[in-house]
């Protein structure tokens, strides 16, 4: 008697294990469903991007967007060729890039391969603080501190240029090329190290021939996502870099950039559907876009030097 | 005696005179990357001094309790820093609990294929997206699809879709280091996956999170962009009701729906006036606002520092 009771128990379980059962099913389609709101999140941007700016290749040809050189899409005769914007968004982030890559990579070797436990405490938290400087004090430092700055040497420079929204984009992004290639360096495996120090290479020779090239693909990867970073900085280049768009890639002029543009006509009260309101779409869109193949391109790199060691 | 011992006298050997200057060489490259980390440190002294030599003036109990005025000596940034705490409450309050959900659940609970693959890949690209991208999302999701308007609510779930990549990885972290024994400790207690998850990992990881979660909205109250893109305005003289009323039934949602204005879109205005004082009300502006983001991210860096000097496990 005893046995069959225990099967059937078996066979059917109390109530208490069927909603236990039921609670576990339930908690993990909640968490489920909060995983999934990503996906939601991404599907959304590309299905709101798309449907707002399609609007836009009604009455412009695609053509006339990506090769066209003038923009003016708020005057008459009304202009929609997206090149000034790129071309600005490319000189700013060039600038960005000349001083972020030296500068966060020579931190990076200095941190990974010189500096001591006890630097590396203190300067790690100390540039994570310049990551975290909101963007519109930097935009007020480039164009109140750097840009007078730079008129004391360069006399012809205007208020708004492109170079001081440059450079302290770059001094923005340093922190993160450098914490990631630091990363990168630092999981080399000593052995290395210790094989290029036995040939009898200095520190410098062993930083710079085995550890860096070692680390490449992760050093490389903090340089795309440093490039994305760049592309879609909105508010240094929109306080300090000026809003007149232009084929132009003297650091010393003043032009307007992709997300620039986008903020300057959302300043403005736009009405939905309208011409102005498409083209931020479309302008978004290609921001997105871009920003996405580096990102890809970025994580992928990371990935392959994960698997080397 | 005259072959002298005395490394001065005699020219070096050319294998003692390449170690010399390969060591020079090495010395000389210690010295830049001290420079480079001087010129990254000198940028965060003169951009903290220009804020204070302008600013500081200005910064003063009026300053903090008045209202945007077109009269820059009176302006003030009480409507913005209610705003931003507002904003805050709403991100802060609809990103945890998804991300935090999210993030147990690609840790603990999702089979490993390609869905897990694609979920994965969109994370890391979500936290790529330039900000102002998410505000164009909310300029057309939410503002005109669901017709929430210039309010609260919409700046708080727009700045929430940009901390969710920052919540998700903070737990993913943070769950990853906890070591499969005390999983399997639970286990054998009879608990099940929901109560290993909730009464054991999240405890565990609770410290980590946090950290992550004070870095998120640390960068998130500092976010310009998306709110200039969903219109936020900039002259407001009024504060949102308060969500304590008196009568019943005591809690009021109103204020969700109330037009706002943050920090950085005020200090964003003052910058681009033409009138140097408005600069000044921007550089004070900026203060404040760098005191909050620089508060947020030295509590979490501490945080983080206690954590890992107590962690044993």
């Amino acid at each position: 008697m005893a046995i069959s009771s225990l099967s059937e128990a078996i066979a059917a379980p109390p109530r208490k294990q069927v909603i236990r059962r039921l609670k576990e099913r339930f908690i993990e389609s909640v968490l489920f469903l909060c995983a999934f709101s990503c996906i939601a999140v991404t599907i959304a941007i590309m299905v709101i991007l798309g449907t707002e700016s399609i609007g836009l290749f009604k009455t412009v040809s695609v053509w006339e967007f990506f090769t066209g050189t003038e923009w003016a899409p708020l005057f008459e005769p009304a202009k929609y060729g997206i090149l000034p914007l790129v071309c600005g968004t490319l000189t700013t982030s060039a600038i960005a890039l000349f001083v972020a890559i030296p500068i966060g990579t020579t931190i990076a070797l200095f941190l990974s391969e010189f500096a001591s436990q006890k630097v590396r405490v203190w300067v790690k938290p100390i540039l994570e603080i310049l990551a975290g400087v909101p963007t519109v004090v930097y935009g007020y430092f480039a164009l109140l501190f750097v840009t007078p700055l730079l008129q004391i040497v360069l006399l012809d420079l205007p208020g708004f240029n492109m170079l001081a929204a440059g450079l302290v984009m770059g001094i923005m992004i340093v922190p993160q090329i450098s914490s990631m290639s630091e990363d990168a360096m630092r999981s080399v495996p000593d052995e290395l190290r210790e094989g290029s120090y036995a040939a009898g290479a200095t520190k410098l020779q062993t930083a710079w021939n085995v550890v860096f090239p070692a680390a490449f693909s992760g050093v490389s990867s903090s340089y795309i996502l440093g490039i994305s970073r760049a592309v879609g900085e909105t508010m240094i280049v929109s306080i300090a870099a000026g809003l007149q768009a232009k084929i132009s890639f003297n650091p010393m002029d003043s032009a307007a950039t992709m997300t620039a543009y986008i903020v300057q006509v959302s300043l403005g009260d736009l009405p939905h559907a309208s011409i102005g309101y498409q083209t931020i779409f479309a302008v978004g869109f290609l921001l997105v876009s871009i920003t996405l193949i580096f990102n890809t391109i970025g994580h992928w790199l990371k990935r392959r030097y994960r698997e080397q060691y | 005696m005259t072959t002298s011992l005395s490394p001065s006298s005699t020219p070096l050997s050319p294998i003692q005179l390449s170690v010399v200057q390969r060591k020079r060489s090495s010395n000389l490259f210690a010295v830049v990357g001290i420079v480079s980390i001087a010129i990254a440190l000198m940028t965060l002294i003169a951009l903290v001094l220009q804020l204070f030599i302008q600013g500081f003036p200005k910064l003063n109990w009026q300053f903090l309790t008045s209202f945007a005025d077109p009269e820059a000596s009176l302006a003030g940034v009480l409507a913005a820093l209610v705003g931003s705490c507002l904003v805050m409450l709403v991100t802060a309050s609809t990103a945890v609990p998804v991300g935090i959900g999210a993030g147990l659940y690609l840790e603990e609970y999702i089979a490993r294929n390609k869905f897990s693959a694609l979920i994965e890949i969109n994370v890391t690209n979500l936290a790529g997206v330039p900000s102002i991208v998410y505000g164009l999302l909310a300029l057309g999701l939410f503002k005109y699809y669901f017709n929430l308007g210039e309010s609260i609510l919409t700046a708080g779930l727009t700045l929430a879709l940009l901390v969710l990549p920052v919540v998700i990885v903070a737990t993913r972290e943070a769950i990853r280091a906890i070591p499969s024994s005390l999983r399997e400790a639970a286990y054998a207690m009879g608990a099940s996956k929901s109560q290993m998850v909730f009464d054991h990992l999240l405890p565990y990881a609770f410290g980590n999170i946090l950290t992550g979660v004070i870095i998120g909205l640390s960068r998130a109250i500092g976010e310009t962009a998306p709110l200039v893109t969903i219109g936020a305005l900039t002259f407001i003289a009024f504060l949102p009701d308060s969500p304590i009323q008196s009568g019943f039934p005591f809690i009021s949602f109103e204020w969700l729906k109330a037009p706002f204005t943050v920090l950085p879109i005020q200090m964003f205005n003052w910058v681009s006036r033409p009138e140097p004082e408005f600069q000044v009300n921007a550089a004070a502006a900026g203060i404040v606002l760098l005191s909050l983001t620089l508060m947020m991210n030295s509590i979490a860096i501490y945080l983080r520092y206690r954590i890992q000097k107590n962690l044993k496990w």
